[in-house]
C-alpha cells in the first residue's frame, strides 16, 4: 500500500476506527461471498474483524445477510446493534435493517431491485443499479462486486490495490471470474 | 510450523485443532448449528490418516467415541444440543471407565427440538453431568475463534492427562461466526505425546503384556465405592489446579459482570462503554465451566465490599446458581438472561448495570 492510498483511507475514515457493516438481499446474490470476502481483505491488511452469517433454516429466495466489524482495536461484541453502513441488494431487507442505521449511516440500495426507502433523515442514502450495471458487464451475479465498489469508493474501508491482489485467491486463478469481478468492482467505483 | 493466519469459522476452528492436536478418531451426527465441524472433519480427517465416520445416530457416535478411546487413540464427537442429549448415557460410561475423550456442543435453543438459534440452556447438562452417576466432566467455554482453536488443543491434553470426558461448550454463534485465526500447527510437542503405545491402560493389543480391561462395571460389594471415592479425589486435584477465568477492569468496580462464551464479549462491550462513562463495572468471565473459577470469586466477594456480580447468559439462569454458591453470600448476585434465539442486548446490559450501581 503506497503512502497516498494510506492518507486517502485515514481521511476517508474521519477518524472512525470501527466499521459496522450489514450486507443483506435474496439467497443467490452472493451476500455471504461478499461478506465473507470483505472480512478476509480486513484481515489481510491486519485489521481486527469479524464475520456473523445468518444460519440455519433460510430458503432459496428468502432473505440472507451478514454482519461485519471491521475496526483497529480488538473486537469486543460481534453483535451489530447499530449500523455504520447498510448494503441492501433487494426491497425486504432495506426495509428490516433501515431502522437499525445510526445517524449518519450510509446506506447502499440496489435500485434494480429496491425503490427509494423512506424516512431517511440523517442518513446517505445511495440509490444505485447494481444489478443493472452487472448485467451490462455480462453477469449478474457481479452485483455484489458492483456495490462493493460503490462502498469502497464512498467509505475507504480497504485498500482497492489489495482487494484485487486477493481476487485470484478467491477465484482459484479462474483468468475469466476474475477480470469480470474486477470490471465489477471498478464499475462500483465510477458509480460515486 | 510457520504459525499461518486465517479467516475461519469456530466450528472449522475447533476442527482443524483436533486434527492438529492428533485427534486420530471422530465419529459424529450432523445437526445446526455445528455442521461446519462435521464437514471439516469428513473432509480432513482422512487426508490426516485418521478415521472419520458419519454415524447414523448420536448414539452409536458416542460410543464408537467409547471404542476409540479404550483402544488408546484421540477420540472426539461433536452435536448441538438434542444430539448431546442423546449421548448422555455414553458420556456417563466413557467417565466410569476413566477415558479420555473430547465432546463438542455447539448450543441451540432448547428444550425439546427447540430451534437452531444460539443459547446457553446447556450448562446444567455439561457441568452438573446431563447423564448418571457421580462424574464430572471439565467444560471448556471460547468466546473467541481463535480461543475455540487454543481450547480445542487444551481440551485433548487435559482429557489425556486426566483420563476424563472435557466439553467444549459454545453456542451458535461462536460456531458460525468467522474470525482470524492464528494457527500453531500440527506438532505442538504436548499435544503429540500421547500415542496409544503410550497409554499403559489402552485395550491397545497385550502380545508380551498382561491384558487391560476398560470398563465402568463393579459387582463386588465395596468395590465402586472405592472406584468413586478415587474419582473424587482426581475432580479435587482438577478443582485445586484447573480453574481458568478473564478478568477486566475488576480491581475497583462495584458491579462485575459474570458471562461465558460470546455472551462474555457483548458484556465486555458493555463494560468497555460503561468505562467510558466513568462507571465501575467490571468483567469476569470463567473459561472453565467446571472447574467453575471458585477461587477469583472467594477472592472477589469480601462482605464489606458491597459488590455486586450481574451474571449474564442467554439461558434463563444457570451459571447464576454457581455464581451464587461461589460468592457465599457475600454479595449481591443478579442475573439479565433471555433464551430461544433471543440475546441479550449492550443496551440492556448497561441499563441493568447502570440501575445495579445506583441501588
Amino acid at each position: 500500500m503506497d503512502k497516498k492510498d494510506n492518507e486517502q483511507r485515514i481521511s476517508g475514515r474521519e477518524n472512525k476506527v470501527i466499521e459496522r457493516l450489514v450486507i443483506s438481499g435474496f439467497g443467490g446474490q452472493g451476500i455471504m461471498s461478499l461478506g465473507k470476502f470483505i472480512a478476509l481483505c480486513a484481515m489481510r491488511e491486519n485489521k481486527f474483524v469479524t464475520f456473523i452469517p445468518a444460519y440455519g433454516a433460510e430458503v432459496r429466495g428468502g432473505t440472507s445477510h451478514c454482519a461485519i466489524i471491521i475496526s483497529d482495536k480488538a473486537i469486543a461484541s460481534a453483535q451489530c446493534e447499530e449500523i455504520d453502513t447498510l448494503i441492501a441488494m433487494n426491497e425486504p431487507s432495506a426495509i428490516k435493517f433501515t431502522p437499525r442505521l445510526k445517524k449518519g449511516a450510509h446506506l447502499f440500495v440496489n435500485a434494480s431491485m429496491a425503490g427509494k426507502p423512506r424516512r431517511l433523515k440523517g442518513l446517505h442514502l445511495h440509490h444505485i443499479r447494481f444489478t443493472d450495471i452487472a448485467s451490462r458487464l455480462g453477469n449478474a451475479k457481479v452485483a455484489n462486486m458492483v456495490a462493493l465498489g460503490a462502498y469502497i469508493a464512498r467509505k475507504k474501508i480497504l485498500s482497492v490495490r489489495n482487494i484485487i491482489k486477493i481476487l485470484p485467491e478467491i477465484f482459484k486463478q479462474n483468468t475469466l471470474l476474475i477480470h469480470l469481478n474486477e470490471q465489477a468492482l471498478q464499475e462500483g467505483l465510477k458509480t460515486k | 510450523m510457520a504459525h499461518q493466519k486465517v479467516l475461519m469459522s469456530g466450528n472449522e476452528a475447533i476442527a482443524m485443532a483436533a486434527l492438529d492436536a492428533g485427534c486420530g478418531f471422530y465419529a459424529g451426527y450432523p445437526i445446526t448449528p455445528q455442521n461446519e465441524l462435521i464437514g471439516y472433519m469428513a473432509k480432513h480427517m482422512p487426508l490426516s490418516g485418521g478415521v472419520f465416520i458419519q454415524s447414523e445416530s448420536e448414539l452409536s457416535a458416542i460410543n464408537m467415541v467409547f471404542g476409540a478411546s479404550a483402544a488408546g487413540c484421540r477420540a472426539m464427537t461433536s452435536s448441538s444440543s438434542p444430539g448431546i442429549s442423546l449421548m448422555q448415557e455414553g458420556i456417563s460410561y466413557i467417565a466410569g471407565a476413566e477415558l479420555p475423550a473430547v465432546i463438542v456442543n455447539i448450543m441451540r435453543a432448547g428444550p425439546g427440538l427447540g430451534n437452531i438459534w444460539p443459547a446457553q440452556s446447556d450448562y446444567f447438562q455439561a457441568v452438573k453431568g446431563g447423564g448418571h452417576g457421580d462424574y464430572r466432566c471439565i467444560t471448556l467455554a471460547p468466546s473467541s475463534v481463535q480461543e475455540a482453536y487454543d481450547l480445542t488443543l487444551s481440551a485433548f491434553e487435559l482429557a489425556d492427562k486426566y483420563r476424563i470426558p472435557v466439553f467444549i461448550l459454545g453456542d451458535g454463534m461462536l460456531g458460525q461466526m468467522m474470525e482470524p485465526l492464528t494457527v500453531s500447527g500440527p506438532g505442538r510437542p504436548e499435544t503429540r505425546d500421547q500415542r496409544p503405545e503410550t497409554k499403559e491402560w489402552a485395550a491397545s493389543g497385550c502380545a508380551g503384556r498382561k491384558p487391560n480391561v476398560v470398563k465402568s462395571f463393579y459387582l463386588n460389594m465395596g468395590d465402586l465405592e472405592k472406584f468413586n471415592l478415587k474419582l473424587q479425589e482426581k475432580y479435587k486435584g482438577i478443582q485445586a489446579k484447573e480453574q481458568l477465568q478473564e478478568t477486566a477492569y475488576i480491581d475497583d468496580a462495584r458491579v462485575i459482570l459474570t458471562a461465558y462464551g460470546t455472551m462474555a464479549r457483548i458484556a465486555k462491550s458493555a463494560v468497555e462503554k460503561l468505562r467510558e462513562k466513568g462507571k465501575k463495572a467490571g468483567l469476569l468471565r470463567p473459561i472453565t465451566l467446571w472447574p467453575f473459577p471458585r477461587k477469583i470469586f472467594n477472592r472477589l466477594a469480601v462482605s464489606d465490599k458491597q459488590l455486586t456480580f450481574l451474571t449474564v447468559e442467554m439461558s434463563y439462569g444457570q451459571m447464576v446458581e454457581d455464581v451464587q454458591l461461589a460468592v457465599e453470600g457475600k454479595a449481591r448476585v443478579e442475573f439479565l438472561g433471555r433464551s430461544g434465539g433471543g440475546i441479550p442486548s449492550e443496551e440492556a446490559i448497561i441499563n441493568k448495570t447502570l440501575q445495579l450501581l445506583k441501588n
